[in-house]
């Protein structure tokens, strides 16, 4: 094949000889742009993965020290996880990402859906709701995390107001039960990012062809089934990518916890996150703090890869 | 030739480098989160005494208020090798740094100073690390008050509690009145602040200092632990169903507008109490938490020194000069609620409170029952303080539910930390 295509390529450049600098340096010019950036990437991101997997097997107190002392801090982890019995500060921070993770990734995509489809039934003021749906996203998650804070304090907010209306058998402390509490992170999470997650809805919605949809209403399709069958299944890469959106939101909530509860009755309300900003900084426990977000990294790695990878494959096909 | 033409850049390199810095030699770089109303007019005094010998302030900003986001900066810029002149620092910490050889050395100056007769052991233990002096305290502060609000004291016919049970009497009676007995804020530093007291009361000071300052394993797991927790669970029925996450200053506020009596807390709290203009023995009280008599806990903050090029060296030395100079610390720590790092400055200017925390601490410094609080990382390392702060806090909310598992905890969490 190449013994067949050098004379036409010979024959172009030589009619380009003028520009085959201009030409070459427009291959090599998205590189060279391209560069310090992917340098950037390729040093603090994959190179501090490297660094902070190395200090995770070191006896890393303040500063880091590079005598490899083995896996220790995985060892302490790996007690704290399976051998904690009243729960150690990383086992509670784990079952809160389980729970944090599960309810509000599934109640956003829940409730954006909803929105997003009661938003595309033509209504009037469409232009005004979506904005007012939307503007949560627009607020950090300290700005949230206050917020919600002095609503649900029972000594200031929601329970407080119904007293004073009245209602004095009204009961609602679960921002200072140590039980709770991480509920109240999940409803001032999803407060902020299901607003967010409708806009993705809508806009997915008005992509689709309206054709199928008249084909499927004159074969006679109820508005249940034309969703069930038809809309929902067609939304599946806006699916992905709020998916994605709201994962890494989940996995990187520490500010919402620290706003919100300041970690919660005797750490209650701690996610991973706290633990490895806590131990690595505020405890001079750099090794302990670094194994955490290895061990991080590597639970967030087996639920995406699979999924994504299953996703990409399908998309491919 | 060629070595010259190396001397010649060298000294090129050299001067630029001296010319690059010759803003700062004159120029105090100092990190510190003194930044509320009190403490940054506590400041101005030393500011204002550094500037009178030519001297500029300059503080390293930092983001975020709280003592925790300034070490994180701290960490940052010595990693980075540019070190301030000073940086407000507590406890273990200043050893951290010193062991990673980054302070300076003042020796020379707290020779000439008699540091070594003033400033009380205990805080030397933390300011001179392997015979050099790497830090100036600059206050002491003790942990071991009750601070009562007189109105409601006078309500409820009150008096000085001497004992453990007296305290939970009077609580009781507060109960009874229907007021809020005891303020706490339940942040895990301020639930371990106030164990810091009970367990020096129900043990004694020997107990205390071989529990939490030599981590001594038979104490922490004897019966007399286990009573120090029964004792924190009785007392912690008096708090109110809300305090879970509030800071100490409202706490504190509570006792100053007569919703709660009182609150064990440390010294900083009567800070409070003087910025909302009232005075000791009339607005409120201040004694010595029941059983705790003669004692002191105490933590300090220090200006850690670090090792500067020798140009900027002189600025330094005239910071650390005017921190241990008996004016500075007379006027700053009348303002600050908390008492002279130094045992020989006159007690003249300061209030009731605060000649009584003076005395107190030198009978503690000659008796030998001044002890560093656990709960503020002066008994120990940050990761056991953390680890200890953890289980107080973890009992208090109720995932620890009996003393004999508090206990058991402790010595898990202390030996896993150390």
């Amino acid at each position: 094949m190449n013994t067949v295509a050098t004379p036409e390529i010979k024959l172009t450049s030589e009619r380009k000889r003028g520009n085959s600098i201009r030409s070459r340096l427009q291959d090599v010019l998205p590189k060279i742009v391209l560069a310090p950036s992917f340098a950037v990437t390729v040093i603090f991101v994959y190179g501090f993965i490297v660094w902070t997997a190395y200090l995770s097997f070191t006896n890393s107190k303040t500063f880091p020290s590079y005598a490899l002392t083995g896996p220790r801090a995985y060892q302490r982890l790996w007690r704290w996880t399976f051998e904690s019995d009243p729960p150690s500060s990383w086992y509670t921070s784990i079952t809160n990402m389980a729970i944090f993770g599960f309810l509000y990734v599934g109640i956003c995509l829940a409730l954006g859906l909803f929105l997003a489809i009661l938003l595309d039934q033509k209504i009037r003021g469409e232009g005004l709701l979506r904005p007012i749906f939307l503007y949560p996203m627009a607020l950090s998650f300290i700005v949230t995390g206050v917020a919600w804070k002095w609503f649900l304090d029972p000594g200031l907010g929601l329970e407080q107001t119904l007293h004073q209306w009245g209602w004095t058998s009204f009961h609602f402390d679960w921002i200072k039960n140590k039980d709770f509490v991480i509920y109240t992170v999940v409803i001032a999470g999803v407060w902020q990012a299901s607003g967010f997650v409708m806009a993705m809805f809508l806009a997915g919605l008005r992509g689709i062809d309206s054709e199928i949809m008249k084909a499927a209403q004159i074969d006679g399709a109820t508005t249940l089934q034309l969703y069930r069958r038809i809309v929902i299944p067609m939304l599946r890469p806006v699916f992905l990518s709020a998916f994605i959106v709201l994962a890494h939101m989940a996995i990187k909530s520490y500010d919402l916890v620290v706003a919100l509860t300041s970690g919660g009755p005797g750490g209650s309300a701690w996610l991973p996150s706290n633990f490895m900003y806590e131990y690595t900084f505020k405890r001079n426990e750099m090794a302990v703090g670094s194994a955490s977000a290895i061990i991080m990294l590597m639970t967030i790695s087996a639920i995406i890869v699979p999924y994504l990878y299953s996703e990409l494959r399908e998309k491919a096909r | 030739m060629r070595k010259f033409l190396g001397t010649a850049a060298a000294a090129a390199v050299m001067m630029a480098g001296t010319a690059a810095y010759s803003a700062d030699v004159k120029e105090v770089q100092m990190l510190h989160w003194w930044t509320s109303g009190g403490e940054a007019a506590a400041l101005n005094v030393l500011k204002e005494d550094l500037s009178k010998e030519g001297f500029a302030w300059k503080d390293v900003p930092v983001a975020g208020g709280g003592g925790d986001a300034a070490m994180t900066a701290l960490k940052a810029m010595v990693a980075a090798g540019t070190y301030p002149t000073a940086s407000q620092m507590l406890g273990y910490t200043v050893l951290d740094y010193a062991q990673a050889g980054v302070m300076g050395d003042l020796t020379e100056t707290a020779t000439k100073e008699g540091w070594d007769k003033s400033v009380p052991a205990a805080l030397q233990k933390f300011s001179v690390y392997d015979g050099k002096w790497v830090a100036a305290p600059v206050n002491v502060h003790s942990v071991n008050w009750l601070w009562i609000n007189k109105a409601v004291m006078d309500k409820i016919g009150g008096t000085e509690p001497k004992t453990f049970d007296e305290l939970i009497a009077l609580l009781d009676k507060a109960k009874a009145a229907g007021v809020i007995p005891l303020a706490l804020g339940g942040q895990n530093w301020q639930e371990a602040t106030m164990f810091d007291s009970i367990v020096l009361s129900t043990g004694g000071p020997e107990f205390y200092k071989k529990a939490f300052n030599d981590l001594d394993e038979e104490s922490l797991k004897s019966d007399t632990m286990k009573k120090s927790f029964d004792n924190l669970a009785k007392i912690i029925k008096y708090v109110d169903p809300n305090f879970s996450g509030r800071d100490w200053n409202l706490a504190t506020a509570m006792v100053i507008k007569g919703d709660a009596l009182v609150q064990v807390m440390g010294d900083w709290a009567k800070g409070e109490f003087v910025a909302a203009k009232k005075t000791p023995d009339t607005d409120f009280l201040c004694y010595r938490f029941p059983g705790t008599n003669g004692s002191v806990i105490y933590n300090s903050d220090m200006f850690g020194m670090f090792d500067v090029p020798d140009d900027r060296k002189a600025a330094q030395v005239a910071l650390a000069t005017a921190t241990l100079s008996k004016s500075f610390q007379s006027a700053f720590n009348v303002v600050k609620g908390s008492v002279p790092a130094r045992t020989d400055v006159p007690d003249t200017d300061f209030d009731a409170c605060g000649k009584k925390g003076i005395a107190d601490l030198k009978a503690a410094n000659e008796g030998g029952t001044l002890f560093g609080s656990l709960a503020q990382g002066y008994g120990a390392p940050p990761a056991v303080a953390n680890a200890y702060k953890d289980v107080v806090s973890k009992f208090v909310h109720g995932q620890i539910t009996t003393s004999d598992q508090a206990v058991e905890e402790l010595v898990k969490a202390i030996d896993d930390a150390k």
